[in-house]
């Protein structure tokens, strides 16, 4: 039983403040993944789980056991680094093995680990290689056989697949998921990429400036994100955001700006009252919104300017012009328009995201 | 890599290095005929008839027959092997340890402690050799071979440990992090980890070390005085040369074999050597 739990985690470097209040419960087997923009303190939260990096306040317990003042070898966690961090001098067998060894292990125990380890990963060939014989995907896999070894009661990974190109990256993307799913271990994973957060999390922690904005499953982040950084951060394209001003009209509310005058859907009515006459920022993603036909309320459906043809295969994106502000739209790929065309676009009320315009959290 | 036209290889690159080699080679080719030339043609004026000094058609060992025979040359070879040896073995054990604490631990004032270190290599022999020598006769070390062991660290090691804290420094930091979390204590980890992927280095400052205590003069000039306890340098200077006569041919002779060991080193570590000075470790 290995779950992890981070109480009030705070870190200073001299001056800067990295981390700040952190609190998470991982459970046991569950997969979590710390995502945010860089310099946000994913590292570092990963570092100080691993016992690289001393906590400034706090407390971090693995497995039930408060592990602050432990060193990283009896905290029973492997973790996999971004350059992978391979032994240059030893062949990939020994770098599978020095772990064990250091652990004073059986010599059978050891080769047997080590074989089931690397058939998993299917890299047996290699076992005789020194690291700088492999090409980066296959460094990948040894760095990962080297942590599974151990079999140790969480893993740790910071940003590992980030060397690889793209293809691979989705491959290995695929293959973590498939080694958790059969391992079961506990697992913290730190990016910076969104798609490789959203596929790979049980959970997902936003991080920005120190502090998580938000801890939820994938789908929560992205269908009732925290506040507007949440919101920007999941999802690509990345949201839309437009500055309003919510207006009581006719009974009910309305958000207008330059372009737009939106008709606030019921079910929103009710939250947004409080807010009337009150700017806003209203959120609407690329993908919620659709070229209008003739049945769409005026209430929900804008005139907008297309300067931007984006041709996907499977959809078109579309950067038009809005009053005097810009957005994206996901639209179907047999859409016909041409730049500079005027089009009117529809949105689905269902998906409307209002942000307070000051404390940016959503209502 | 494609240069472009033909005479521009010649131009920039084929002619200039020829010339370079040229300059670099030549010392050494005088050095090599000089030792085999016989001394009849040595000390022939320049005006002579059949004056030729680039080669000599009448090779001799008699040079290096007399630097065996006449001189304690064997032994002054023998006596700059063991004291290179030696300061080179305590050099680099001192110069790795405190390299990778260098630029390894955290502690305070590591950095002004890494600059002292080097300042102390600045300072030159011709001055610190004055109060050495008061400190040689204190423990009365003069004319031994631990005068020169004791004293050579005194300049190798502030070289190695600089030379180590860059190398260690080119290591990446995730290497030890990982040996660590995979069971390794700060020791092991050094042991097995850093100290094996810094083998180029540590070859590197052990062979300068080694070429450093060799060619040194000062020191063993001021603290050797019997002829069978010095080194070669100051063997073959002091005992070839006498008053204003120079024994051109045993001298050059005792240049080219004092060499030989040195060009062994090197040739020998080659591989290594070039790797540790132009590569770093990629993880
Ligand atoms: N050793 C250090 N000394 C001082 N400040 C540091 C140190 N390490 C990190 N920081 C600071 O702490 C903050 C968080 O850094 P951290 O490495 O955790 O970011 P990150 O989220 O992992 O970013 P990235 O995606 O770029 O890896 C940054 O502002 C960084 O400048
Ligand atoms: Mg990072």
């Amino acid at each position: 039983m290995a779950q992890v739990v981070l109480k009030q985690i705070n870190k200073f470097y001299d001056s800067v403040h990295a981390v700040k209040d952190v609190n998470l419960q991982i459970r046991d087997k569950e997969f979590v993944v710390f995502v945010g923009p860089s310099g946000c303190g994913k590292t570092t939260t990963l570092r100080m789980i691993a016992g690289l990096e001393a906590i400034s306040s706090g407390d971090i317990s693995i497995g039930g056991q408060v592990v602050n003042e432990l060193a990283p070898m009896d905290r029973d966690i492997a973790m996999v680094f971004q350059n992978y961090a391979l032994y240059p001098h030893m062949s990939v067998f020994d770098n599978m093995a020095f772990g064990l060894k250091m652990r004073k292990f059986d010599k059978s125990e050891i080769v047997t680990r080590v074989n089931h380890a690397a058939d998993i990963l299917g890299i047996q060939e290699l076992l005789k290689r020194k690291p700088r014989q492999l090409s980066g995907g296959q460094r990948q896999r040894v760095a990962l056989g080297r942590a599974i070894v151990r079999h140790p009661q969480v893993f740790l990974f910071d940003e590992p697949l980030s060397n690889l190109d793209a293809k691979l990256r989705v491959q290995m993307r695929v293959e973590l998921k498939k080694l958790h799913q059969r391992l079961g271990t506990t697992a913290v994973y730190v990016t910076h990429d969104q798609v490789e957060a959203m596929t790979l999390g049980d959970r997902v922690v936003v991080m920005k400036d120190g502090w998580v904005q938000q801890v939820g499953e994938p789908l929560e982040l992205y269908n009732q994100p925290a506040n507007k950084f949440v919101a920007g951060f999941i999802g690509s394209p990345a949201m839309n955001f437009s500055t309003v001003t919510v207006t009581e009209r006719d009974g009910g509310l309305t958000a207008v700006n330059g372009g737009m005058n939106i008709v606030v859907p019921p079910h929103l009515v009710d939250r947004l009252k409080p807010h009337a006459n009150q700017q806003m920022t209203l959120g609407i993603r690329p993908e919620d919104l659709r070229v209008a036909n003739g049945s769409d309320p005026a209430g929900l459906s804008f005139d907008s300017k297309v300067e931007v043809i984006e041709q996907l295969g499977s959809e078109i994106l579309l950067d038009v012009r809005v009053g005097d502000g810009t957005m994206v739209a996901s639209v179907e790929p047999t859409t016909r328009t041409k730049i500079q065309e005027s089009l009117r676009l529809a949105m689905n009320p269902a998906r409307l995201h209002f942000f307070d315009a000051k404390t940016e959290a959503a209502v | 890599m494609i240069e472009g036209a033909k005479w521009r290889t010649w131009v920039y690159f084929r002619i200039p290095l020829f010339l370079f080699l040229l300059f670099l080679l030549f010392p050494f080719y005088w050095m090599v005929i000089t030792s085999f030339r016989p001394d009849g043609e040595l000390y022939r004026p320049w005006n002579a008839m059949n004056y030729n000094p680039f080669f000599t058609l009448k090779p001799t060992l008699d040079h290096i027959r007399y630097l065996f025979e006449e001189t304690l040359f064997a032994t002054w070879l023998w006596n700059t092997m063991i004291i290179a040896a030696a300061s080179t073995a305590i050099s680099l054990f001192c110069g790795v340890l405190a390299g990778y604490a260098l630029s390894r631990l955290n502690f305070p004032f590591a950095g002004s402690l890494g600059t002292g270190i080097f300042i102390t290599y600045l300072v030159p022999q011709t001055l610190l050799f004055i109060p050495l020598a008061e400190i040689i006769r204190n423990y009365k070390l003069g004319d031994t071979p631990w005068s020169l062991i004791l004293t050579y660290p005194t300049f190798l090691i502030p070289f190695c440990t600089w030379l180590m804290m860059g190398y260690f420094k080119a290591v990446p930091k995730e290497l030890e992090e990982c040996a660590r979390i995979d069971g390794a204590s700060r020791w092991q980890a050094m042991l097995y980890i850093i100290i094996p992927v810094a083998i180029p280095g540590i070859l590197s400052a052990g062979i300068f070390a080694f070429t450093l205590s060799w060619n040194e003069f000062i020191y063993a000039l001021v603290f050797l005085s019997s002829p069978e306890q010095k080194t070669v340098p100051v063997g073959v200077t002091s005992e070839l040369i006498r008053g204003d006569v120079f024994f051109w041919g045993p001298l050059m002779a005792g240049a080219l074999l004092g060499s030989i060991p040195v060009a062994l080193v090197y040739s020998f570590f080659v591989e290594h050597y070039v790797s540790g000075l132009t590569g770093s470790v990629k993880g």
